[in-house]
């Protein structure tokens, strides 16, 4: 990391306990400025929990997480939103039955100002937002992730790539300053890997925001990340330039697996005490 | 069949409409609920009663005019919804359906308590607010406190289904009935959406208490017209307001029409069996999401 500009987002001593289970064992890494930053790890290792943490779906045991260098540990999750961090989840969490627009258009909730008494008249401040949010949401985020053509069909009709694309939509509706995707790639074919790769560089670069993504795909990451993050069992192992991480011994037995399970966590139990 | 009687059934149509339209109205009140926090709320129908007896409180007692009273008893259906998804509801938050919908049955109980001790248990009628003069569609006579129990309840079903559709509170809370998680993540206030729901629903359900209160008279029992609202909710699906509405005037037209042609005893009868019927074909409800969980 050459990042002399102070982080976007930075993960200090996160811990997470379930009851007995350890999920996060003092995890700290940082996000710089621009970067695509991707987290990447074993099943279970507590990548989607670190994600968990930092919208405020979980509370941490101890540790801090700071956005732009402020504490938003007390912020309930609608805050975090309107402060501009945005995500996507694993499993697509789209609002079934409604229409792709209306999906794209909640993810601007957390900045609309408008009251009821506004809204039932559709007077003033409602009819600005609303025909400032449909411009924006129309020409720029529809166009720009190429799904003019679905914008009133209903989400449960989309095939998996489309959903996919349409939960992009609406993270970005939020205007985000950071934007966290959990595995944005997983069970896409080639094509839709291509064009979701694409996506996400063009997001970085044009609109100026922040990536930081949880996958599998290693093709993926190698291509696109400046920044990775590489946990195992709770804890950061390792962390660099994508290549330098993948050269990493440690990585490359966590990844690769000796086989023997138990013999990694007698190590990693090891390396901690 | 020479002999059928068209303007009798008529008659006997439209005041099962009526009914109809206010069982809608408290299944309305049950959908909010359950749509927003899953929670099956059998308290509903006590809810509705608490309402009547606050309305009662204001015009028999108070002798405040029956406008002022209705929104004393309306704000108070709020007030009792806030009050219950605070103190009650959301510290159940996580726990299984089963105790939360035992809880509400608690809740049922404490609430005719508290009608017992403060009201007596007596059954009594509510101060006539809506005139007696009969008003007649066509040929066909109806009850007056029918007709205007019907254009109220359609009048505020239809106020809901235009809210949800439209109003960014209404889509917010559709937004949370479907994926709690994204909707948090999407900046949408769930807790507020809860209690927002709650406060909507403990108002249609103290109009509902009116109304029907108006139409019947007012007593402790009175909370069993949400077993019939119950009914309508799993016909029209539980989740639903327009199933709410088809429901209500579904199960409130068979009601009529048993109860007149077939005695007073078929009523229960015909009611349950539609609904077994329903539930054989369409265990979801005739509007209902599909995977909406057993309990």
């Amino acid at each position: 990391m050459d990042g002399t500009e102070r982080p976007v987002l930075e993960v200090n001593g996160l811990s997470l306990a379930f009851g007995g289970l350890k999920v996060l064992n003092d995890v700290s890494f940082a996000v710089p400025q621009g970067s695509v930053t991707a987290i990447i790890g074993p099943n279970g290792a507590g990548k989607t929990s670190i994600f968990n943490c930092i919208s405020g779906f979980y509370r941490p045991k101890a540790g801090h997480i700071l956005f732009e260098g402020e504490d938003i540990g007390p912020f309930h999750p609608p805050r975090r939103a309107a402060l501009g961090l945005a995500r996507t989840f694993q499993n697509i969490a789209l609002f079934r039955g409604m229409t792709v627009l209306d999906n794209i258009k909640l993810g601007r909730h957390a900045h609309m100002k408008t009251s009821l008494l506004d809204a039932l008249c559709y007077f003033g401040r409602a009819r600005r937002e609303e025909m400032e949010l449909r411009r924006e949401v129309e020409e720029k985020i529809i166009d720009f992730l190429e799904i003019d053509h679905i914008r009133n069909k209903p989400v449960a009709s989309l095939s998996y790539g489309l959903r996919k694309r349409v939960e992009l939509a609406r993270a970005l509706a939020m205007k985000p300053k950071i934007l966290m995707l959990d595995e944005p790639v997983a069970g896409m074919n080639r094509e839709e890997t291509e064009d979701m790769a694409r996506f996400i560089l063009d997001v970085k670069e044009e609109w100026g925001v922040t990536i930081l993504m949880v996958e599998h795909d290693m093709g993926l990451i190698m291509d696109i990340s400046d920044h990775v993050v590489v946990l195992n069992f709770g804890q950061v192992i390792a962390a660099g330039k994508p290549a330098e991480v993948t050269a990493n011994p440690d990585v490359i037995r966590a990844y690769l697996g000796s086989g023997d399970v138990e013999a990694l966590r007698r190590e990693f139990r090891g390396e901690a005490a | 069949m020479s002999g059928f009687d068209w303007l009798f059934f008529t008659e006997v149509s439209l005041a099962g409409l009526g009914a109809g339209a206010l069982l809608a109205l408290t299944g309305l009140a049950f959908v909010l609920i359950y749509k927003a926090t899953k929670v099956v709320n059998l308290a509903i129908g006590e809810m509705l009663m608490i309402g009547a007896y606050v309305f009662f409180s204001f015009t028999a007692g108070l002798g405040l005019p029956w406008w002022a009273a209705l929104i004393a008893a309306l704000a108070a259906g709020g007030l009792l919804g806030a009050v219950v998804e605070r103190a009650i509801i959301r510290p159940m938050l996580g726990e299984s359906a089963i105790s939360v919908f035992m809880v509400t049955i608690g809740l049922g109980s404490v609430l005719i308590g508290l009608v017992e001790l403060t009201w007596g248990a007596a059954p009594t009628s509510l101060p006539d607010f809506m005139g007696k003069a009969p008003v007649f569609i066509g040929p066909a006579y109806v009850s007056r406190k029918i007709v205007i129990g019907f254009a109220v309840a359609a009048a505020v079903i239809a106020v809901f289904l235009i809210a949800f559709r439209y109003w960014r509170g209404g889509v917010a809370l559709r937004a949370t009935a479907t994926d709690q998680g994204a909707a948090y993540s999407c900046g949408i206030n769930v807790p507020a959406i809860f209690s927002m729901a709650w406060v909507f629903a403990g108002v249609a359900a103290a109009g509902a208490g009116v109304l029907v209160g108006a139409v019947g008279g007012i007593s402790p029992n009175m909370g069993v017209f949400g077993l019939s609202a119950l009914v309508v909710v799993i016909v029209g699906g539980l989740d639903s307001i327009a199933g709410a509405l088809i429901g209500g005037i579904l199960v409130g037209l068979i009601e009529a029409w048993a109860g007149t042609y077939l005695g007073g005893e078929y009523k229960l009868l015909t009611t349950f069996g539609l609904l077994l019927i329903v539930l054989m074909i369409r265990p979801y409800g005739l509007f209902g999401t599909v995977e909406i969980e057993r309990l």
